[in-house]
């Protein structure tokens, strides 16, 4: 461990750079980085379960949970404030999370997937019936305000752009944080071996329920955020589909450092952008291949060229 | 007590569907302990193929109730092409990675198969009711029900029979449940595993496009159909215990019955009803109803 980590430094560094860039950067770039930054905090969360081993497919339960509540504050109280939203969502998540988590825990591999898969379309099968959330068509949301500032027309975007830039930079600050920590360190301990791990006096269950919460509270943020920018919510939020592609994003960045959910998403979305525009009917096809490619060519993702690289170097 | 006999009735035939459409999963599980996604595209594909077949069957004005062969052909074509070429071609290269890698590859090929689909068939749905209609109806009391439904009960039967007499009363059965219980030591006693494992998917693969093929009948086939149906046969193969064959009965009895006592009398929690029963078995019986739990290794 010679060499002190930089990542805090740089991480503010991307911060400043990613922020400066809207002075350059063409309207729709700044909706599909908002986008990408929102689904990179989802990411991130479930980056912290993959490196233990468990993969989740029912994260869109609380990227549905986010989405619904800043959309039902906005509809119900009128509340529009994005930084008290994200924070209502974050933390509502992280309760929920908290209380399924306790059954959740107890489960690994495909049996984890199942049960968080199980949960999250409960949710989804609630939200089709209720005729009082809009069932299917969902519902619109409210322009997000920012602690008393309203900014109208461009500005609107940017704003949004900046805040789920602090989001994600506090996403990434913080998972970086606690994967340094000692319980953090023992991640891919426990996907090696748990009962090893037992025998080093840690609880695994206790750690995988923390994992948990993490993931969860990131995604409902996450959720909220994505709500803001689209300016709507339907019950397709909660469906595993939704699920599956936070999964393939896990993939395709790799789980070698905070900041790749995020360089994974931006290709994410620039890749859907183009494949429908120029293969509506392909998108899928695409995915499907890709997802193929990683799995057997770069298990570790684009990270892992990084990595390769600095090796090299 | 009208409403009873129609929940009973709804439900045993919501039952041997799920069974049907969730058989193939168990199996494939069972065996390899491949999590296998794509069974939703075999169904959908199944579904395709079936509806096509029959579209041209009977224009052209054969016998009519040989439509019923025309279904089960297209099944058993379907999945013996789409689960050879998906096994012999890429899952094979996968044995022995993590359960989890394993259920990606096969969301991978789902994925892929979905829009292979689309670009096969359109968006348009296609319609193949006359088999439905051939059989007519039932008065039960006052309520009518669909004879192709019942049919439905009594393939489920035929189909679980069979399974099971495949696997206990045949050698190739018992071949077959020695690399369940342990795959290294059968390949020890000279059992060929990898014929074992590709005659194992070729099956499920076509249960699935079975399941697929009956169902075409009843439904306009539209995209998207797999997507669904995956979810369900998760849900029941989950709640009876994977890899099951009893389990996979008894959690399509529990979840086709509920789902069907939802629809009658409080049709609000018809989707969620599902998944929380699954939910609730899972809490009690973290391996489903019908597994043992295995020994953790050091």
């Amino acid at each position: 461990m010679g060499r002190k980590d930089q990542t805090n430094l740089r991480l503010t560094i991307a911060l400043l750079v990613c922020g400066l860039a809207v002075f350059i950067l063409p309207d729709w770039a700044i909706f599909m980085g908002t986008l990408a930054l929102a689904k990179g905090v989802v990411v991130i969360g479930l980056l912290v379960l993959w490196r233990t081993g468990l993969v989740s497919f029912g994260q869109a339960l609380y990227f549905g949970l986010g989405g619904y509540t800043v959309g039902l504050l906005g509809l119900r109280v009128g509340m529009s404030d994005a930084v008290l939203l994200t924070l209502l969502s974050f933390l509502l998540s992280a309760a929920v999370a908290m209380t399924l988590g306790l059954i959740i825990s107890r489960y690994r591999e495909i049996f984890f997937a199942m049960l968080t898969m199980a949960f999250s379309m409960i949710l989804y099968g609630v939200l089709v019936k209720t005729e009082a959330l809009g069932s299917t068509d969902g519902f619109n949301v409210l322009l997000p305000t920012y602690l008393g500032y309203a900014p109208e027309g461009e500005a609107q975007r940017v704003a949004l752009y900046l805040w789920s830039l602090l989001v994600a930079y506090l996403a990434s600050l913080g998972v970086h944080r606690y994967l340094r920590s000692a319980l953090g360190n023992l991640t891919s301990a426990i996907r090696d071996n748990e009962i090893r791990v037992e025998y080093l006096g840690v609880s695994v269950q206790r750690a995988i329920y923390f994992k948990y919460v993490i993931a969860g509270a990131l995604t409902g943020a996450g959720g909220a955020i994505t709500a803001m920018a689209v300016g709507h919510v339907d019950p397709e939020m909660t469906y595993w589909t939704t699920s599956g592609e936070f999964v393939f994003v896990t993939i395709l960045s790799g789980t070698g450092h905070v900041v790749a959910p995020f360089v994974g998403s931006i290709i994410f979305e620039l890749v859907r952008t183009y494949a429908f525009e120029y293969a509506p009917y392909a998108w899928q096809l695409v995915l499907g291949s890709v997802l193929l490619l990683l799995i057997m060519f770069l298990p570790n993702g684009l990270w892992s060229l990084v990595t390769r690289m600095r090796k090299k170097g | 007590m009208l409403t009873l006999l129609a929940i009973l009735v709804d439900g045993f035939v919501y039952s041997s569907w799920l069974f049907i459409v969730a058989i193939g999963l168990t199996l494939i599980f069972g065996v390899m302990q491949i999590l296998n996604v794509t069974h939703g595209s075999l169904y959908a594909l199944g579904a395709y193929a079936a509806a096509s077949l029959i579209g041209v069957y009977f224009r052209a004005d054969y016998w009519p109730m040989g439509s019923f062969l025309v279904l089960l052909g297209a099944a058993l074509l379907v999945g013996l092409v789409v689960g050879l070429i998906l096994e012999r071609g890429l899952l094979r290269f996968m044995y022995g990675r993590d359960e989890v890698i394993i259920v990606l590859v096969t969301y991978a090929t789902f994925l892929i198969l979905e829009d292979v689909i689309l670009l096969a068939w359109g968006t348009d749905p296609y319609f193949a009711f006359e088999p439905y209609s051939l059989l007519g109806t039932t008065e039960m009391g006052a309520l009518i029900f669909s004879n192709y439904d019942l049919a439905l009960v009594g393939l489920a039967v035929v189909l679980g029979a069979s399974v099971w007499w495949g696997l206990n009363r045949t050698q190739w059965g018992k071949v077959l449940q020695a690399v369940i219980i342990d795959r290294e030591m059968a390949q020890c006693m000279g059992v060929n595993v990898t014929v074992v494992y590709t005659i194992t998917f070729v099956i499920g693969a076509m249960l699935g496009a079975l399941g697929g093929a009956v169902t075409a009948p009843q439904i306009s086939v539209a995209p998207g159909i797999g997507v669904e149906v995956i979810v369900l046969a998760f849900a029941v193969v989950a709640t009876g215990g994977m890899g099951s064959i009893p389990g996979a009965i008894v959690g399509a009895l529990i979840v086709g019955i509920s789902r069907a006592a939802a629809v009658h009398l409080l049709p609000e929690v018809e989707l969620f009803v599902i998944y929380a029963v699954m939910t609730l078995v899972l809490v009690f019986r973290p391996e489903g109803l019908f597994t043992r739990g295995k020994a953790r290794k050091i």
